[in-house]
């Protein structure tokens, strides 16, 4: 099959465990080509356990995660990685590295994985900065930046490679109204200029309306309900109503799935 | 019960894999080189003055403890005889690396542990780049090539420490200091022995610090522990080791 007819990233059938507690119970789900697909839910729900099985971090204990089509729960470290050059990942906090200047991150994957020079890495980087709105920024320290900055400058990070996959933990928690307008149009931008896929997980229902083309709604380790947003708004099943709605009644329980009784 | 008694192995079967992982890592690179360099920088050159002070101090206290013990028998002149045997096979090694392991194994262990406590590790496996190799690795060959350099500063300061009291202080005839620690003590035996002892006191110090950084809960708690548990198995490490390494070669 060729590159573009098979589908970025493909779950079948997942089940995942944590120690004894089932986080999740048969997933499937397809993400095209070119795509913003965001993965909701609420807190605790398994969302960065998704995003987790794509990167490879964690394996499933059954069935497949396939990343263009090819089988990332049988890769060993070598593939693992190879795989990763083209998988960008946007963690929780930014996860910037404390001890090097912005510049120094954006360039750090640069400098592990492709053979250039210096006026080349600093040409990118700058281009790359400048392309999150932070020109000029290269000599701060992470620690000076802002919270919704040092999130831009993740962003620059996870994209410098150019991969073709990038994934999105909560990018807009913790951030304030403008600065999460800033990320969404930034996300939507360098999805659509550098022809991206993108998984945004999230639970922020408002903010995800406006920037996800497909919606996956997860509760108690199943999808709920999937379709484009506006579609998923007008649902009527109870589970995908109850999180698109924010009601606290309905078959998503106020309680840790875990705990004894449930 | 059984699986009480399993856990530590299993820890210390992980720690080893760890250190074999570590091992595999090393490549012919500058950047490697470079890197190592840079740690070698921060956890030994930082740690030079207070190596400089305690192994100054303990001279003193040797030459103070050795003239005391050996005036008894009107052998006081045999003091250098005593403090540089002492101290090239034993007491500079392993001072050193204890003290390496409070200065510098605390700040590794800290250090990885708030990395992965942050999110940093991940990022870096997620871009594709090992952390085992580009974190773990320098800083454990840092040890390996900073602690025995220590070590000598450290006994080159106590030989200094001695000659202050004994000469100084006491009085004692400085030919007769020179002339028995050059005749007595013997450079291949005495000294080289306790460089090779530092060396593997280094690694293993630098090198526990890694692996507990690395497998640290990511919480401040887990961080502490992390810490606290770096000097302790490290230093319990470095007597034992000491202990088989003296049995089995001398």
């Amino acid at each position: 099959m060729p590159l573009n007819d098979t589908p970025a990233i493909r779950l079948e059938d997942v089940v995942f465990r944590h120690g004894d507690r089932l986080i999740l119970d048969g997933v499937s789900m397809t993400i095209p080509r070119g795509a913003i697909a965001a993965v909701m839910g609420p807190s605790g729900v398994g969302k960065t356990t998704i995003l987790r099985l794509v990167s490879g971090q964690l394996r499933p204990e059954s069935g497949r995660v396939l990343v263009n089509g090819e089988d990332v729960s049988a890769m060993n470290r070598k593939a693992l990685y190879r795989m990763r050059e083209n998988l960008g990942f946007l963690l929780q906090n930014g996860a910037l590295f404390t001890d090097l200047t912005v510049f120094e991150n954006v360039a750090t994957p640069l400098r592990e994985h492709r053979d250039l020079d210096e006026p080349a890495i600093a040409d990118i980087v700058e281009a790359r900065l400048d392309a999150v709105g932070l020109a000029g920024t290269g000599d701060l320290m992470p620690h000076e930046l802002s919270g919704g900055m040092a999130r831009r400058v993740a962003l620059a990070r996870a994209v410098v490679l150019d991969p073709a996959i990038v994934l999105f933990d909560e990018p807009m928690a913790g951030l304030d109204p403008i600065a999460v307008s800033t990320i969404n149009a930034l996300i939507r931008r360098t999805n659509d200029d550098l022809g991206l896929t993108s998984v945004v997980v999230t639970h922020d229902v408002v903010q995800m309306k406006k920037l996800a083309d497909y919606c996956y709604i997860l509760a108690e380790g199943r999808i709920a309900g999937e379709g484009p947003p506006a579609e998923l708004a007008a649902s009527d099943d109870p589970a995908v109503d109850q999180f698109m709605n924010g009601r606290m009644d309905g078959p998503i329980p106020f309680r840790y799935a875990g705990a004894a009784g449930s | 019960m059984s699986a009480r008694w399993l856990e530590p192995v299993a820890t210390a079967g992980r720690a080893g894999l760890f250190t074999l992982q570590m091992l595999a890592a090393i490549r012919p690179s500058m950047k490697q080189a470079g890197e190592t360099l840079r740690q070698a920088y921060l956890v030994g050159a930082r740690s030079l003055i207070i190596i400089m002070i305690c192994g100054f101090f303990v001279g003193m206290v040797l030459a103070l403890q050795a003239i005391n013990a050996l005036a008894q028998f009107g052998a006081a002149d045999q003091v250098s005889l005593l403090v540089g045997k002492s101290l090239f096979r034993e007491l500079g090694p392993v001072l050193t690396a204890l003290l390496f392991a409070g200065r510098a194994g605390t700040a590794i262990a800290a250090e990885i542990g708030l990395m992965k406590a942050t999110g940093q590790i991940d990022a870096m496996e997620l871009m594709a780049i090992d952390p085992v190799e580009r974190v773990a690795l320098p800083r454990f060959l840092a040890g390996l090539i900073s602690v025995p350099l220590l070590t000598a500063m450290f006994s080159a300061m106590a030989i200094l420490g001695a000659v202050v009291f004994a000469i100084g202080v006491m009085g004692l005839d400085a030919g007769v200091f020179w002339s028995k620690l050059q005749t007595g003590v013997r450079f291949g035996e005495d000294f080289m022995g306790g460089i090779w002892k530092s060396v593997a006191f280094g690694g293993l110090v630098s090198g526990t610090a890694a692996w507990y950084g690395f497998s640290a809960r990511p919480t401040g708690a887990g961080v502490a522990t992390a810490t606290t548990n770096t000097v302790v198995i490290s230093s319990v490490l470095v007597l034992v080791i000491d202990f088989i390494m003296t049995s089995f070669f001398t």
